[in-house]
């Protein structure tokens, strides 16, 4: 029974570590954002057509990294487009998310249909399990060096927002529109870089998704997790470090229904899947308790105001 | 005027910083609308300087044309005697002028050192909080008034702020300050002290000051001269120890006038129409919630409920208009329990003018008669309710509420949202006033309104007093509360922290109560 409990609680560990990285991409790059003032629910789109831009490009190369570098570009665009549309007078960033989302996953599918059969170079892992007889410790320990990249992606941001120039002012344009025009900053310009780059994470989240884990292309890829990442952006208090965190537990969860069946639980599995699901409900009926208002929240969402 | 001249000169002549400016004969139009025309002020080097009149008298919109918020289209600046041209906030910053607006403009979510750090023109682009932090201290020595660093601006109260935005203009060097009627939201202590301090900045020749007011007694004690504005002309100038507040108020409204305090009839009865007791809040985003023990209001008498901004005050308002939830507590309406919906405010004749009344007691795209009927469009004469809305009736109603309360509006049949601030608050004074009133809680009723609507406003309070309802005052403006209220009761940090007689009360006293300090 121990046993079993610690081989379910050790490939949870180990499927947090693989399934996280989306969640922390998608996170981080919402983060940006709405610290900026603005929500995109347009980056689901960006992740699917991440995905699908990184396998292309790496079955048409033969290169996965030009590939994830490519998703990072779709994703750009489609995160520019967003900004400069919600720079105008009157456009709803809710609203207009949505449309994206649908856009972003539309465009995938319809380019995407030649790549969904034939195999693509993937990216390498990398090996933390040297160390280790055990092919199960090995194997959980093979660690996508683009999970590294987003802990570094987030720790950068972390000392962006403290103490930088930039940062800071991404900040102040989010929390208070009367101190950005006191100051003269271009509120406008501010969120659409913030935009469009927070759109370029989460393009690179979807490289991940078809080039590492599950590691190929098809419709169903990303099955929402775009959209969870904004709930996990308020469960991080829009704070990246904590999005690293949310991630890790996210995947965590994710992980539970195959960990289960490691060790024979055999019921319920499509039951155990929705973990994350359950999770984020439960995360945005914890934060949203009637009466108050949440903490840590950028004073200009429009969700907010 | 000649020997004015030259005491204020003396003032300046030791003032190697503060510089002088001088607007001459500003105009500003906004489409058909002349905002300013032909105004001319002129500030001398080191003194305090009072820019007086009414509501959209034209005081705002000077001081924007002067900070480059706005172009004037006619007229000149002179700063420190050069001709200078001011088209960009940028270019006012290069100058040495600053301003201290009514709304903060701190960055809530920051803390006072980054808010300081981040409204400099030159930040390096990675920031390195030591070497910022040790210099941000040793410059705080050398200021009047302390503000602590590391605190979140948001966290800070009113007078604090205040100050932390005072400190920033004087962190970003300017030598030419305007304050935006800075002593709105202190209590009478706090805004001795910071006009006291603000006064010795002044001759002690570091910056040059302009306090847009309109509180004769701050423009006696600390303004050494006026400037005054109505309707967007120049209405008179002069050294304040010349010129008497009878003066000063003729200019500001073109004769004089002193309003007439409404008349009270009637003493409070023992008849309790609002009992709290016991009543808590949760606590809200780091904010400690209500605390109140017991607070009985009778008919016949206005209770003022005196504060600092954020002590509590808007969240009783809330719960007694329904809009916030409370944790534990009861509360009673003419002895009956009562939980602030629809129902039981209808049943009981209570009713709300909440602060900010657009937002909080208006539907902004809906019309002035349906805004006006939304108290009673689902009951017919007799109370009952009814499923098909008496359309005709609702129209006639709403004029005749207009027409009794001088609402200027181009119809019944416009969003409510399109009138003025004034307007809307007697649409919706005209609206809670309707009807058998037992008990109306009102908050800052005059915020934002011009004299007139004031002495307007206030008179209608008193007339329900009067006919013998139980009126619940909420002000952030003490005199309001001496002037209107028959007991005084002081909220700090959401508990009731004194409650005295309006009669013979001592502003003072209150004034330390109000900061939790008696």
């Amino acid at each position: 029974m121990i046993d079993s409990l610690a081989t379910v609680a050790f490939s949870m560990l180990a499927g947090s570590l693989r399934v996280s990285t989306p969640f922390l991409f998608v996170s981080l790059g919402e983060c940006l954002t709405e610290k900026s003032g603005r929500i995109n629910l347009g980056n689901e789109g960006a992740l699917v057509l991440g995905a699908m831009v990184a396998y292309a490009t790496s079955y048409e190369t033969g290169n996965p990294w030009l590939g994830v570098f490519a998703a990072a570009l779709a994703g750009l665009c489609l995160g520019a487009l967003h900004g400069a549309i919600c720079s105008l007078a009157r456009v709803n960033d809710v609203a207009m998310g949505i449309a994206f989302m649908l856009a972003g996953t539309g465009i995938a599918f319809f380019f995407g249909k030649p790549y969904v059969q034939p195999s693509a170079p993937l990216l390498p892992g990398i090996s933390f399990g040297f160390w280790s007889d055990s092919a199960q410790v090995k194997n959980a320990l093979l660690v996508s060096p683009l999970f590294l990249l987003g802990i570094a992606a987030a720790l950068a941001m972390h000392w962006c927002f403290k103490s930088t120039r930039a940062g800071l002012r991404i900040r102040i344009v989010g929390d208070s529109q009367d101190a950005a025009l006191a100051l003269g900053l271009p509120i406008d310009r501010t969120r659409f870089l913030a935009t469009a780059a927070g759109s370029a994470l989460a393009g690179i989240g979807g490289a991940f998704l078809s080039l590492y884990y599950p590691g190929s292309w098809n419709e169903g890829l990303s099955s929402g997790q775009g959209l969870m990442a904004v709930a996990l952006v308020v469960f991080a208090r829009w704070n990246p470090i904590n999005c690293l965190y949310a991630s890790l537990l996210f995947g965590a969860a994710g992980a539970l229904g195959p960990s289960l069946q490691t060790v024979g639980v055999t019921w319920g599995y499509y039951l155990f899947y929705a973990t994350p699901y359950v999770v984020t409900l439960a995360v945005l009926i914890v934060t949203a308790r009637g009466g108050t208002s949440l903490r840590g929240m950028p004073g200009q969402l429009s969700i907010g105001r | 005027m000649s020997d004015i001249l030259e005491t204020s000169h003396a003032i300046g002549v030791d003032s190697p910083h503060a510089i002088g400016v001088e607007a001459i004969d500003i105009g500003k139009r906004f489409g058909a609308f002349h905002a300013l025309s032909g105004v001319s002020m002129k500030v001398r080097p080191g003194t305090v300087h009072g820019l007086l009149g009414e509501n959209g008298a034209g005081k705002s919109t000077l001081v924007k044309c002067l900070l480059g918020y706005y172009r004037a289209d006619e007229g000149s600046f002179l700063v420190d005697n050069h001709e200078a041209t001011i088209e960009r906030p940028a270019d006012a910053d290069a100058l040495g002028l600053g301003m201290v607006y009514q709304h903060f403009t701190l960055v809530p979510s920051m803390t006072v050192a980054e808010n300081l750090v981040m409204s400099r023109r030159d930040v390096p682009a990675a920031i390195d909080w030591r070497s910022e932090l040790n210099h941000l201290a040793d410059f705080m020595r050398s200021m009047p008034f302390k503000v602590p660093l590391h605190a979140e601006a948001g966290s800070l109260a009113a007078g604090e702020r205040q100050k932390t935005e005072i400190v920033k203009q004087l962190y970003l060097k300017r030598r030419f300050l305007v304050l935006d009627e800075p002593t709105s939201v202190l209590t009478p202590a706090e805004a001795d002290e910071m006009l006291g301090l603000v006064q010795e900045l002044a001759h002690s020749g570091q910056v040059s000051i302009v306090i847009i007011t309109h509180k004769l007694k701050e423009v006696a004690k600390f303004v050494d001269e006026v400037t005054v504005l109505r309707r967007g002309r120049f209405a008179g100038a002069g050294a304040v120890r010349d010129l008497g507040p009878a003066d000063l108020t003729a200019m500001m409204i073109g004769e004089p006038h002193t309003p007439a305090k409404p008349e009270r009839v009637g003493n409070a009865t023992s008849d309790i129409r609002l009992s709290l007791n016991g009543l808590r809040t949760a606590e809200d985003n780091g904010r400690a919630g209500l605390s109140i023990d017991t607070l009985t209001v009778r008919a016949h008498e206005i209770v003022g409920i005196a504060g600092v901004s954020g002590n509590g005050q808007k969240d009783l308002v809330e719960v007694l208009g329904g809009q916030r939830p409370i944790a534990a507590g009861t509360m009673e309406v003419d002895g009956a329990s009562y939980d602030a919906s629809r129902a039981a405010s209808q049943a009981h004749g209570v009713r709300v003018l909440p602060e900010e009344p657009l937002r909080n007691g208006c539907v902004p795209t809906m019309t002035v008669a349906d805004n006006l009927a939304l108290r009673s469009f689902d009951r017919d004469g007799t109370g009952k309710p009814i499923s098909w809305l008496d359309r005709s009736g609702m129209a006639a109603r709403a004029t005749q509420m207009i027409a009794a309360f001088g609402v200027r509006a181009p119809s019944a049949q416009v969003p409510i949202g399109v009138l003025s601030g004034g307007n809307v608050q007697r649409c919706v004074l005209a609206r809670e006033l309707d009807g058998d009133v037992r008990l109306l809680i009102v908050a800052n009723p005059c915020f934002g309104l011009d004299v007139k609507a004031v002495a307007e406003t206030r008179a209608r309070i008193v007339a329900a007093r009067n006919a013998g309802t139980a009126v619940l005052l909420i002000s952030e403006d003490l005199d309001e509360i001496l002037e209107l209220s028959d007991r005084i009761v002081v909220m700090h940090g959401g508990h009731v922290a004194a409650e005295l007689p309006a009669e013979g009360a001592d502003p003072q006293e209150i004034g330390r109560h109000m900061l939790g300090h008696a």
